[in-house]
């Protein structure tokens, strides 16, 4: 690794043991399913003094994900681009287009081979070799393939990257997959449709700041955000325990708050912490807006958890 | 001749392609081409309708909550469940404030970098600049201080050498025409709406549950009657409003007006100009069957950019042609009995080149979005269109004919926002009058009527929008069609070979450069081009629109 002391000296001066430092690069790398002889790399980027790159690619999706990372506040948005990250590609925000905006993609990945964080949006279609979603010429798939293979490490945003997403539902005219479908590589799953932005940045920056990315279920979901039923921490559930439900949306019960469970609910099926963090900096959740949950974090929700308004 | 593709077009929402022939510093032809198709509609077919608003709302995340909207509607029209006064009022509110957020952020995160040049802004005079911003608004944070803080963000942030969304833009280009100060004074506003617009979406949350993708709209009305009855729930919508009409006036307003003074000559020249315009009409005033609801904002269609003759839009009229489009050829005026399929993108530019269809009116190619809103209700007489319309043409000293550009379109988008913001108190006073009266309902009864057919036709941010469902006896969707407004703007030639909208636009614009194609995307960003929404499927039951009955 090179600077190796540099880096040393500078990960000590955060209070971090040389030790632990390079055992969080072994875990993260691990964790990550990378080999052990990705270690170094991964701590060299993790203790670079310029700010960390990070490649946001939209596939077969709806930029949901991306405007809901826009409702960040702790940090800013504008933060994140200007003083956290180096978000190297971003289609939906970048100046450049068409060949100045591939050169921009192209020198991320050149420069920061091996270093980048790749976040990915939106789902792979590989119909016909992946031919009905491109961009610059090419297809999505190989872009995706191209993209993973040289990150550091890939976190897929939302339901379509997580999981395939609406594109993907019955009868998945495009053959739409999750970009790990896709790719064979293991990525970090922040599901939502759009997943709260709180759970996109909560990733990141505990990744970038603790050296080590949070512990994950087995859809590789992050537990901090997923590993809670809705339905367990629910306000609405000794409603549900009553027996008080809403039968007619805007009736007395609704009126009262009453449980959602028979105008469809699907928060028994969900796992996410939108009860405990809800919306917009608090402001608002589906269920605290009288709807019943659908289940948008969970994988192919929109065929398993539908319809929407029928009881589970 | 030579061709130049400029792939991806960035700063839109989703995957577009356009490629121009470039003869004697000008386009001389253009193609607009939609590049990932998802197949929503095919997806659709065989649910629960009651589904629909939650998958069409994800054919876009930008354009949130308008597919939502459309699409409950048609399930409305088709259960004859029409919603209640606060239902209707509910989902003013919530669209409405959809529209401050999708406006704002498209003028300064999306087309501002067509006339602002960042590295300029570094060159200010912080002093200058505070000078600049008190001239043409009274809004905080404007003093030298507050400038030169900005300036210092940019610097550190360019001295850093990694310049991410920056990087390769086309800085230096001559026409960037704002001197330093205005380059320094439009950044800072663009980074304050950064922060501002979390408000807005904040807005839509209070009733909507969240943003993006609200989670309200019900059959017959909206679920968030808590949210709706709430008093605090109400003022503090009231408190954002209040804070997005202080930077509407005081910043975006004066900001797009110091840009177009610098830009007349694209006016003049009609230089991204369209002919025809159509608009749908928006906010609905009076509860009840969509058949006689009463728009706010109303309704109509332009011809030949005759402002004088508004005509009545007829649904009836509007075909989707696939001749230029990756589907298998069908015709356009008539039922097709077999199966529409999507084909494979094969480029041809004598042939098939997108994946967007091309929707006509009575066989026009037209314009809609807040330009065709704008001057359908200035045409016919709508009081605060025309006041705001006849402000900004004196302010800058040109004439209505100006509008039919790229700088018009621009115009037009930030005088439909403060229309809209500036009406928006007086529906929550609405709402209030009607929990005073006892109208306490915020949704319909209804039963599944056997089969029907419904449709929800309404002007969103980026032009006229429309859903269509047909639910069959089993209470399932049999048939579901979205026409939506980036297909009509950015859609391909015709059966005829007319150009559609952005291609129209296209032709006759300036292009210094053709390897740094500022003007093109200045003029294709002015569309506010939402690809994922606008590429959709013909049902295979039948290739015509109007076919199915609307009400």
């Amino acid at each position: 690794m090179e600077h190796k002391e540099e880096v040393l000296e500078r990960i000590e001066a955060k209070g971090v043991s040389r030790r632990d430092f390079v055992k969080y690069c072994t875990l993260v790398t691990s964790v990550l399913g990378l080999a052990p002889s990705m270690v170094p790399r991964v701590a060299e980027a993790m203790a670079a003094k310029q700010r960390p790159t990070a490649i946001w690619l939209h596939f077969a999706e709806c930029t949901g994900c991306s405007e809901a990372l826009l409702r960040t506040t702790y940090p800013w948005i504008d933060e994140v681009v200007l003083e956290v990250l180096n978000v190297a590609y971003h289609e939906t925000i970048m100046a450049p287009s068409g060949e100045a905006a591939e050169k921009s993609l192209h020198d991320a990945m050149t420069q920061y081979k091996g270093k980048y964080i790749l976040i990915c949006e939106g789902g792979i279609p590989m119909k016909d070799g992946g031919v009905y979603g491109k961009v610059g010429g090419k297809t999505m798939l190989d872009i995706a393939k191209a993209a993973t293979k040289d990150a550091l490490a890939t976190i897929c945003v939302g339901n379509c990257a997580c999981s395939g997403g609406v594109q993907a539902a019955k009868p998945n005219p495009t053959g739409a997959v999750s970009v790990e479908k896709a790719t064979g590589v293991k990525t970090i799953n922040i599901n939502g449709c759009p997943p709260n932005p709180i759970n996109i940045i909560a990733t990141v920056v505990h990744y970038l700041l603790l050296g080590k990315l949070p512990a994950l279920d087995d859809k590789g979901r992050p537990l901090f955000a997923y590993g809670m039923n809705i339905h367990d921490n629910c306000p609405r559930r000794a409603h549900y325990e009553a027996g008080n439900f809403v039968k007619k949306f805007g009736d007395e019960g609704a009126m009262k708050g009453w449980c959602l469970a028979e105008v469809g609910c699907k928060g028994p099926n969900t796992f996410n912490n939108c009860p405990q963090v809800m919306f917009n900096d608090g402001t608002n959740w589906p269920i605290g807006a009288g709807h019943p949950c659908i289940g948008c974090s969970e994988p192919n929700f929109w065929d398993e958890q539908s319809p929407f308004y029928q009881p589970i | 001749m030579a061709k130049y593709t400029i792939d991806p077009i960035t700063r839109i929402e989703g995957h577009l392609r356009i490629d121009v022939e470039i003869e004697g510093g000008k386009v001389t032809n253009a193609w607009s081409s939609a590049q990932l198709f998802r197949g929503l509609e095919l997806i659709l077919q065989g649910r629960d309708p009651r589904d629909a608003p939650h998958i069409t709302q994800r054919a876009c995340g930008v354009c949130t909550e308008v597919h939502a909207l459309a699409s409950t509607r048609a399930i409305d029209d088709a259960l004859k469940a029409y919603p209640p006064a606060l239902g209707r009022l509910t989902r003013n509110l919530v669209h409405g404030a959809q529209f401050i957020h999708d406006h704002v952020t498209h003028f300064y995160a999306l087309h501002a970098l067509d006339f602002v040049d960042v590295v300029s802004a570094l060159k200010a005079d912080p002093k200058k600049t505070a000078a600049l911003a008190e001239s043409l608004g009274d809004y905080p944070k404007s003093g030298s201080a507050d400038f030169k803080a900005v300036q210092e963000r940019l610097k550190t942030f360019v001295e850093s050498g990694q310049l991410g969304p920056f990087a390769n833009g086309y800085w230096g280009h001559p026409d960037y025409r704002l001197p330093p100060e205005a380059n320094l004074m439009a950044t800072a506003h663009y980074l304050e709406w950064l922060r501002l617009q979390v408000k807005a979406a904040r807005m839509m949350a209070l009733f909507g549950a969240k943003n993006p993708h609200v989670q309200t709209y019900v059959a017959g009305g909206v679920s968030c009657v808590q949210d709706i009855l709430s008093v605090d729930r109400l003022a503090e919508f009231l408190y954002y409003l209040k804070e997005m009409q202080a930077f509407i006036d005081n910043v975006y307003l004066p900001d797009l007006l110091a840009v177009a003074s610098f830009y007349k000559d694209w006016g003049a020249k009609n230089i991204g100009g369209c002919t025809n315009f159509l608009a749908y009409g928006n906010f609905p005033q009076n509860s009840g069957a969509y058949s006689s609801e009463k728009m706010f904002l109303p309704g109509g269609v332009i011809a030949k950019r005759d402002l004088a003759k508004v005509m009545a839009v007829d649904p009836g009229k509007i075909t989707e042609e696939v001749k230029r489009a990756w589907y298998s050829d069908g015709p356009a005026l008539h039922p097709s009995k077999g199966e529409t399929k999507f084909i494979k993108p094969d480029y041809n530019y004598e042939g098939k080149y997108s994946y967007f269809k091309a929707p006509r009116y009575d066989g026009m190619a037209v314009e809609v979005g807040p330009l065709a809103q704008v001057l359908v209700a200035y045409g016919k007489g709508h009081a605060q269109t025309k006041a705001m319309v006849d402000a900004v043409l004196k302010h800058l000293s040109i004439p209505a004919a100006a509008l039919f550009s790229t700088l018009g379109r621009a115009a037009a988008r930030c005088i439909e926002t403060k229309v809209i913001a500036d009406t928006m108190a007086g529906w929550v006073m609405e709402v209030i009058e009607e929990v005073k009266k006892g109208n306490l309902a915020t949704a319909a009864e209804w039963k599944w009527p056997g089969e029907a057919m419904g449709a929800g036709l309404i002007d969103v941010p980026r032009g006229a929008l429309g859903h269509w469902i047909h639910i069959d006896a089993k209470n399932k969707i049999q048939n579901y069609q979205l026409v939506v407004p980036s297909t009509w703007n950015l859609g391909p030639r015709d059966t005829k070979g007319q150009l559609g909208p952005v291609e129209e636009a296209l032709v006759g614009t300036p292009v210094a450069d053709p390897k740094r194609p500022l003007e093109i995307i200045r003029t294709v960003h002015s569309f506010d081009p939402c690809i994922a929404c606008g590429v959709h499927v013909i049902d295979p039951q039948t290739n015509q629109v109007h076919k199915i009955k609307v009400l």
